[in-house]
């Protein structure tokens, strides 16, 4: 056999490998995606955005736990994204003389794989006893606490792939350093750090451990923020392990729900990056 | 009748930059040493010699383009106008609006053709829109691009080739109405054609300013100059005109240079 034929053959045999393990992974998500849906699809309907979480024995929906995740998100979001985007701005751009640059990149890095439920105990400790009683408010602040590294992470690293060709640019037309950030890297990598966010958002939305010590859980609607508040990732721990078939329900269209939303808010990232990355 | 009247027309020429002592170094590497030239004022001065000799080293002097990386460091003094640029007290971005730079990549910015010129412009100048728009026209046919752009100025600079996109960084280094240009290798990533239309460009350009161009190309050297420095390993070998270096070289290096047989 020559060498040319036992390439080939090598070829063919890593292609095949790798194909294999490639569906063996598609199997497992193909399979949870399948349960997901055959359990939870039964679950949705109206009622489940229109009514508020049921007592046990009667039916209802999922409406405060929505509503909870919704406006938890969204401040933890709001709160997390500005500070995330500047820190990120502040290592990519300024990060390349002195100390402070590694030792937060070093922190934001540990913050990033840190366990969330460690999160929701440091809240608990420095908010919640505060305060003293569990919170909205809580809630977002440790959903926050995870968005920023996140965010850190990627805008760093969007503004890396901005080539110093550009910024060079920038400076030699006399523009200040700032001028040179916000007009022209930033804009060059907005795509980039959009999807972030987005990505942020998406790995927030199915978090319970740092809700557990600080939004906790409310069985009622509330819009007050400073008050206990129902989410999704909690009510679905909550139903799941109760021993009610209504509350079965609900738990599996809840989940459901999340995934679809956050599979919706992925697909979103990954065509609005496609569309936008060609400039460079 | 006025005194001034009565003088004799100058006829030595001005220069525009003056390099004295210059050193040079990245971080512990010396770059540039003992550099000593004068660069007149209003002629298009061409540095050639291989690469790593430090010709763009020299060029990133003239705008202090080095001080953004802490590691690069110049000592000497190079006096545009007479007045030392590498003294502590030099605003660096006033200094950059008098002395503009183009690079060898072209580097539009992600934004239409037009903020592309209104950028630069914005920094110094409060101008209406109209007159805004009138700049972005005379700046984009000082380089030569209006005519292919004139129907599409709200769309991306990105969206051009590579040749557009080199003369619309020159209409934006113009458009400041900067006195000198530093041309980095401005044509070394474009084809033949689009180089023609750079050196016609750079042909017009210097009857109203100080043109530098640093090249690989020596018969691009030899078109567009009116004055060629040599440069290798961090000196300065030989400078004057143009014809000269290249017909009747002073040195023996120079001579090797530009016959191909070194480099």
């Amino acid at each position: 056999m020559d060498l040319y034929t036992r390439r080939l053959l090598i070829n063919r045999f890593n292609l095949v490998v790798s194909l294999f393990t490639m569906l063996f992974g598609l199997f497992w998500l193909g399979w949870i995606l399948f349960t997901l849906f055959k359990a939870g699809l039964g679950g949705f309907s109206a009622k489940l955005f229109l009514e508020m979480t049921p007592p046990p024995g009667s039916d209802g929906g999922l409406l405060n736990a929505i509503m909870g995740s919704l406006s938890m998100g969204a401040a933890g979001t709001l709160l997390g994204t500005p500070v995330g985007i500047m820190a990120g701005i502040y290592l990519a751009e300024f990060g390349s003389r002195g100390w402070l640059a590694p030792v937060t990149r070093f922190i934001s890095d540990i913050l990033l794989s840190a366990p969330s439920i460690v999160v929701g105990l440091f809240i608990y400790e420095a908010y919640v006893v505060w305060v003293g009683h569990f919170s909205g408010w809580a809630g977002a602040f440790a959903l926050a606490l995870i968005v920023v590294p996140v965010v850190i992470r990627t805008t760093e690293n969007m503004l890396r792939l901005v080539p110093d060709s550009l910024r060079e640019a920038a400076a030699a037309l006399g523009a200040p350093q700032w001028k040179v950030i916000v007009l022209v890297t930033v804009r060059a990598a907005k795509a980039g750090i959009i999807t972030g966010i987005l990505l942020a958002i998406a790995r927030i939305s199915g978090e319970t451990a740092p809700l557990l010590f600080t939004a906790l859980n409310n069985q009622f609607w509330t819009s007050n923020m400073n008050a206990p508040m129902a989410n999704l990732p909690m009510v679905i721990f909550q139903f799941a392990m109760s021993p009610y078939e209504e509350w079965h329900k609900l738990a599996w269209a809840g989940a459901l729900l999340i995934t679809l939303s956050v599979l919706a808010l992925n697909v979103f990232a990954r065509v609005f990056f496609r569309n936008r990355t060609a400039t460079y | 009748m006025n005194a001034a009247v009565l003088q004799p027309v100058e006829q030595a020429l001005t220069q525009k930059i003056q390099v004295k002592d210059l050193n040079f170094y990245y971080g512990k590497f010396q770059a540039l040493k003992n550099i000593n030239l004068d660069i007149p004022d209003r002629k298009v001065t061409a540095f050639i010699g291989p690469s790593g000799c430090g010709k763009s080293t020299l060029l990133r002097t003239f705008n202090r383009m080095y001080a953004l990386y802490p590691n690069q460091e110049a000592k000497g003094e190079i006096l545009l106008d007479g007045e030392n640029i590498l003294g502590p007290g030099q605003d660096l971005n006033r200094l950059r609006a008098k002395v503009g730079m183009v690079f060898q990549k072209p580097t539009p910015f992600p934004m239409s053709i037009h903020d592309n010129i209104a950028f630069g412009v914005r920094l110094y100048e409060s101008l209406s829109p109209r007159e805004m728009d009138e700049r972005v026209e005379w700046a984009l046919r000082k380089a030569a691009l209006w005519d292919e752009v004139k129907g599409k100025l709200r769309q991306s600079g990105t969206s051009l080739s590579g040749g557009q996109q080199q003369r619309l960084c020159i209409a934006r280094a113009i458009a400041v109405r900067p006195e000198v240009l530093l041309l980095d290798e401005p044509a070394s990533a474009l084809d033949p054609i689009s180089t023609g239309r750079i050196e016609e460009l750079v042909h017009e350009l210097k009857a109203d300013y100080t043109i530098v161009i640093v090249t690989h190309n020596m018969q691009q050297a030899a078109r567009v100059s009116d004055y060629t420095a040599y440069m290798y390993l961090g000196d300065l070998v030989e400078f004057g005109v143009t014809d000269e270096v290249f017909i009747k070289p002073k040195k023996k290096e120079t001579e090797d240079y530009i016959t191909g047989r070194f480099g």
